[in-house]
């Protein structure tokens, strides 16, 4: 005796088929909504700062005249903070992260303190400029420099990091491990060589996105006190300085409307920085996987 | 007639030992009142074994057994499943290995490990092979080409891959990838290797050549080997261990465990009655 009517099931399949296809164009919409925003905003920008933006709009200081007005210190100091940022929050979180998934005993204190990396990723930027401020500013004396607001966007981004750099590592096969291991391989080696060449591509996404951030992060660099306004540039990382998207708030705040269009410029500067800050990730990406 | 266990916990193993000739051989692992507990899951229970110098080791049994569990104590590979606890001792060349002060790396470098799955690393056969010499500390660009090419043939795949030893291990077949395996367990130099059900992965013309190594390779080396496979223990080994629920239910030269075996058990797990 047969369980299943086939006529049955003959008749179920268009209905299956028509809701296949409705998913399928529902999903595309979505997609195109994040695509169409964007687009608009490009297109806007676009037209916006354009003008705006030429060798002078580079070379020169913010300046009240906005004709005059470039932005040389605050892309000098977006970079700076880059230098601060990049290496301080990629070492401790990396080096957490293999801490936490490698050496450390499984047991509920480290379960305790992988939760909360998690939960201190969704904590308010705000909420770290004050910390940044009563930490790095004012306890260890580091004034409004350039390592006061890099170490206080390092910690910013340090959670994100360290979860991706977990993630990334946990997904390298334990057979690999298994096999450094058996061949009498250190825990230190069977990382070095096995664990992070497999999981280099998944750091450096985490890393970058994460960089991302504090490229465009305005909120605890305010609370820090860094300025607005500044004619000079950073010598050391001791220096006071200001980054472009406090320098672009600055300018869209302003009501004349040509200041409008600077920032526009400024805009258009951080997106570049920003797509010449991913296109290095995926150059070293693809290096690493072509290797493994 | 030959070396058997008794199963009861109460009363220690006693060994009745004659097989002649292999009786001659040196021991490479001296296991006694061995228990392995995973968690409250009592996996291993009283095991007590001796390996041979030389010879080839099978053990079966049925999943589940505690076949690969035993295996995986004796390079302490074990330990990387968390709450593990043992308590015996198993003697490699005459020291306790399950002794803490004996570091794992030290004991990994004597004996080498063959898994289920081939597990090439996402490299180059030509790096493969030098992994394990590499982490040693051997760094003369010679001696590593020796060591590739004296592995390669002697894991029986040299002529396949000697022209292109710079392409990605992936590349390979899962038997080529198993031999590699053996070619990179090889470079170490090993006194014993350990294999883990090695071609139970693998198609029967890629199982037929591990085969053929096994037999040449117990030459130089001691090898323990499980498998699910209890053809393939009579073909290969000298002696077989036949594990059920976590004992050792009979221990004896292969011969006599496939065509005499003392305890009903094997029979019937060898006769195809269950398992």
């Amino acid at each position: 005796m047969k369980l299943i009517n086939k006529s049955h099931v003959a008749k179920k399949m268009p209905a299956r088929l028509a809701v296949n296809t409705i998913c399928k164009g529902l999903f595309f919409l979505a997609t195109l909504v994040g695509l169409l925003v964007l687009a608009i905003l490009f297109y806007r920008i676009f037209t916006q700062g354009i003008g705006s933006l030429n060798g002078d709009f580079l070379q020169n200081f913010a300046s009240r005249k906005p004709e005059e007005a470039g932005i040389k210190a605050a892309l000098i100091g977006s970079i700076w903070l880059m230098v601060v940022v990049a290496p301080v929050s990629l070492l401790l979180g990396v080096g957490t992260a293999i801490y936490l998934e490698e050496y450390a005993r499984k047991n509920w204190i480290t379960t305790f303190i992988k939760v909360n990396i998690s939960n201190l990723a969704g904590v308010p930027s705000i909420v770290f400029g004050l910390l940044g401020l009563t930490v790095f500013v004012r306890a260890l004396a580091l004034d409004r420099s350039i390592l006061a607001a890099g170490l206080t966007m390092s910690l910013l981004v340090l959670p994100v990091i360290i979860v991706a750099a977990q993630e990334a590592i946990r997904a390298v096969p334990r057979d690999l491990r298994e096999a450094s291991f058996g061949m009498g391989a250190t825990k230190w080696q069977t990382i070095l060589k096995v664990v992070l060449p497999a999981a280099i591509p998944g750091i450096l996404t985490g890393g970058i996105l994460a960089l991302s951030r504090a490229i465009g992060e305005t909120a605890p660099l305010v609370v820090v006190g860094i300025p607005m306004f500044i004619a000079f540039l950073p010598q050391t990382v001791m220096d006071t300085f200001t980054v472009l998207p406090m320098q672009i708030y600055n300018w869209t705040s302003r009501p004349q409307e040509e200041f409008q269009q600077v920032a526009a410029a400024g805009i258009i500067v951080l997106l570049i920085l920003l797509i010449f800050m991913n296109s290095i990730a995926v150059i070293i990406r693809n290096k690493f996987q072509k290797r493994y | 007639m030959n070396m058997t266990l008794t199963r009861e916990k109460e009363s220690p193993a006693i060994e009745i030992d004659n097989v002649g000739s292999a009786a001659l051989t040196e021991k490479v692992y001296e296991t006694s009142n061995l228990n392995l507990w995973y968690g409250e899951n009592h996996a291993l229970k009283n095991i007590n074994l001796d390996m041979h110098q030389n010879e080839v080791t099978a053990i079966i049994g049925p999943s589940g057994c505690g076949k690969s569990t035993y295996i995986k104590t004796l390079n302490r590979m074990i330990e990387l499943v968390p709450d593990v606890k043992t308590t015996g001792q198993i003697k490699y060349r005459n020291r306790n290995i399950l002794d803490q002060s004996y570091k794992v790396e030290d004991l990994r470098t004597q004996v080498g490990m063959v898994f289920q799955k081939p597990n090439p690393f996402p490299k180059s056969i030509y790096e493969n092979v030098v992994y394990g010499p590499k982490i040693h500390g051997i760094k003369n660009k010679k001696i590593l080409d020796e060591i590739v090419e004296k592995s390669l043939k002697g894991a029986a795949i040299w002529d396949e891959v000697k022209d292109r030893l710079h392409e990605n291990a992936y590349g390979l077949s899962g038997g080529q990838q198993q031999r590699l395996c053996i070619a990179r367990c090889l470079a170490i130099e090993p006194d014993v290797i350990l294999m883990d059900e090695p071609t139970s992965a693998l198609d029967p013309i890629s199982t037929l050549k591990i085969e053929e190594l096994v037999q040449e390779l117990k030459k130089d080396f001691s090898i323990i080997i499980v498998t699910h496979n209890m053809q393939q223990a009579a073909r290969i080994s000298d002696r077989t261990a036949f594990f059920l629920n976590g004992e050792v239910i009979e221990y004896s030269d292969t011969n006599t465990i496939f065509s005499n075996p003392n305890d009903k058990r094997t029979e019937d797990y060898i006769t195809g009655r269950f398992g």
